[in-house]
């Protein structure tokens, strides 16, 4: 029982990170129609940052106060990079099809990787250690033990979750969004500046990956250049199995992924545990296309 | 003899890859392995046209399927052959092409199942689900130790010769090419487009993507058989995303349903981190005196200018660099 509960809260922190990655995922997807392969390498870069911040800046390390400026500033860092890569990249293809636009994403994640990866250009490819971040203690709850970095992932994921469903939906900038993401040539004619609202999406969901990024390093605290790749895959599967361009299908598919993921890593099958998102992608392909919360739309011509 | 150029072409070819195959023995070696390379990335980055190029579907995942090909027959050739007891001409002339044939069937049979599902649907899907068999197939490689695990595969006799490289590359670009001249390579071309407008001129659009899929997947499974035969020894890692970006690249560097730009783009793509690697051996001298500047961080830049490559042809020249004037209309 109480590995159980050790594995039902493993889960549920792993899935809040996906949700959070997710939800970029599909806010992108939601205004502009495709996937943003390099969202997993802004996540990567989230994680740098708060790296850099502690060990370049020297922001204090086993502290609230240092721990919450390291996050506020990757998420800063990671939503202007989000804006810049839209500006720079996907901004001139807008009237291009959507293969066009994906292997410019395609491109953009592999550029960033490979930089990241070169030692003089970028990080090297070596995995670095990262820091605690926040103050690091084991707690006991009759035979569960939660360490305080746990609560701080949870806490953090759940504030943002709730952030942007506020922003979504009592904003009008949130409004504005999910004109666009209905029909954005509607959305042009009443007077919702498109370009703006896109790099508002970009930013928002490049923000979140940033975070994404530094809690899933305080969860496993060694970070490569790589690291985004996988998180990143699994992440969009939950998009797609949340129905892609649904919020509140991203967060659900986000804790569906962690918590299965989870407890096959239990299991015998442990090392298949990566191959796992994929299984499942491809059943909630085959079965249900528009995913569990989404609904599917007829083309019309 | 009546037969269509084309015919004649890819009989010309193989006659010339086996001529070449004779006198291969006074070849250098290093050039050798360079030119088979060559050979194997043609058969590559033809069938990823037809998928990409010619169906306007998106693969990410044919080094997955040539992971496949490459496996199954390096298992056949590792653990078969050696109980046949058959004479070493017969293993490379019968056994080989036999075991290449069963890599590129798995491959094409694996292809079917993951295209079965995503190409019904449109969009972007495909290149998440082949992304994810390619990764799939890279874990369980290297959970597997009956083939290696990650240590990797080592002691697959090395039967790839001229003949087989060149014999498959001219093959592959064959029946790309007469595939597109019939009725099914019509429908293919109607599927890149406009899906819409395909179906409903009665088209089942959802079978000729998986059919392009299935042959595409195919030829990746021979190409990798041919692969494990030329450096006699595989490593799950050499298949990795890395190497299915490589392939993307020419075809669209190539210009995507083009035939002889692909494989143009094919030769110099391979050829590339070649001369990558001797430039990076070099050094040029310092203008403002002192030591001479070494060259040596251009070796670490072939992914860095891949993937400029594809951001700045996307940018300024979509429909690849080999290309002249707009066969496909731009759709938005």
């Amino acid at each position: 029982m109480t590995e159980f509960l050790q594995q039902l809260l493993n889960g549920v922190l792993l899935g809040a990170i996906y949700a959070l990655i997710a939800l970029g995922y599909t806010m992108v997807y939601g205004v502009l129609r495709f996937i943003n392969f390099a969202h997993s390498d802004v996540f990567m870069l989230g994680a740098f940052v708060a790296w850099y911040s502690v060990e370049k800046l020297g922001l204090p390390t086993q502290s609230i106060g240092g721990g919450l400026m390291a996050l506020l500033l990757s998420m800063s860092v990671c939503a202007v990079l989000g804006v810049v890569i839209e500006k720079l990249a996907y901004k001139p293809l807008r009237q291009r099809s959507t293969l066009t636009v994906l292997i410019t994403a395609i491109g953009v994640s592999l550029l960033i990787q490979n930089v990241a990866q070169n030692s003089r250009l970028g990080f090297g490819p070596n995995p670095k250690a990262f820091p605690a971040l926040f103050p690091s203690q084991q707690l006991h709850f009759g035979t569960l033990t939660v360490s305080t970095h746990q609560l701080v992932v949870l806490a953090v994921a759940l504030s943002l979750l709730g952030l942007l469903y506020w922003i979504v939906h009592h904003t009008r900038i949130g409004t504005a969004m999910r004109a666009l993401s209905f029909n954005a040539t509607a959305a042009s004619l009443v007077g919702i500046n498109n370009d703006r609202i896109i790099s508002f999406t970009f930013g928002l969901g490049s923000a979140l990956a940033g975070a994404g990024g530094v809690l899933y390093a305080m969860n496993y605290p060694s970070i490569d250049p790589l690291m985004g790749t996988l998180p990143g895959l699994k992440a969009f599967v939950a998009a797609v199995l949340g129905g892609i361009g649904n919020l509140p299908g991203a967060a659900l598919g986000g804790l569906l992924i962690g918590l299965v993921e989870t407890f096959v890593s239990g299991t015998r099958l442990s090392t298949f545990r990566d191959a796992i998102a994929f299984g499942i992608l491809i059943a909630i392909l085959l079965f249900r296309p528009a995913g569990l919360l989404g609904k599917l739309k007829v083309e019309k011509v | 003899m009546a037969f269509p150029i084309a015919q004649r072409g890819l009989l010309a070819a193989l006659i010339l890859a086996g001529v070449a195959s004779a006198v291969s023995g006074s070849i250098d070696p290093y050039f050798l392995d360079v030119v088979m390379g060559v050979g194997v990335s043609v058969v590559l980055a033809s069938s990823l046209n037809l998928i990409n190029g010619f169906t306007g579907q998106f693969s990410l995942g044919h080094a997955g399927f040539m992971a496949l090909g490459a496996y199954t027959s390096a298992m056949l050739s590792t653990v078969v052959a050696p109980r046949l007891g058959w004479s070493p001409a017969l293993l490379q002339w019968v056994f080989f092409p036999f075991s290449l044939l069963v890599g590129g069937l798995l491959a094409a049979a694996a292809g079917l199942a993951v295209g079965a599902p995503s190409l019904r649907l449109k969009g972007d899907y495909l290149a998440i689900v082949t992304l994810g068999f390619g990764e799939i197939i890279r874990v369980i490689l290297q959970n597997v130790d009956a083939v290696g695990g990650a240590r990797g595969l080592t002691g697959v006799p090395t039967h790839t010769n001229l003949f087989w490289t060149f014999g498959s590359a001219a093959l592959t670009v064959y029946t790309v090419w007469a595939l597109l001249n019939s009725t099914h390579g019509r429908g293919f071309l109607a599927v890149a487009d406009d899906e819409v407008a395909a179906e409903a001129m009665g088209l089942d659009t959802t079978r000729y993507k998986i059919t392009a899929f299935g042959i595409g997947s195919f030829f990746a499974g021979i190409a990798g058989g041919l692969y494990a035969h030329l450096k006699g020894y595989l490593n799950p890692g050499g298949f990795s995303f890395d190497k299915s970006i490589e392939i993307v690249v020419m075809v669209i560097l190539g210009g995507m349903g083009r035939h002889a730009g692909v494989v143009f783009a094919a030769i110099l793509l391979t050829l590339l981190p070649e001369g990558l690697r001797e430039l990076g051996s070099r050094s040029v001298p310092n203008p403002f005196g002192g030591a001479a500047w070494s060259l040596e961080w251009i070796k670490d830049m072939r992914m860095i200018l891949y993937s400029l490559l594809l951001i700045l042809l996307m940018l300024m020249r979509p429909q690849g660099l080999f290309h002249r004037g707009e066969r496909r209309r731009q759709r938005t």
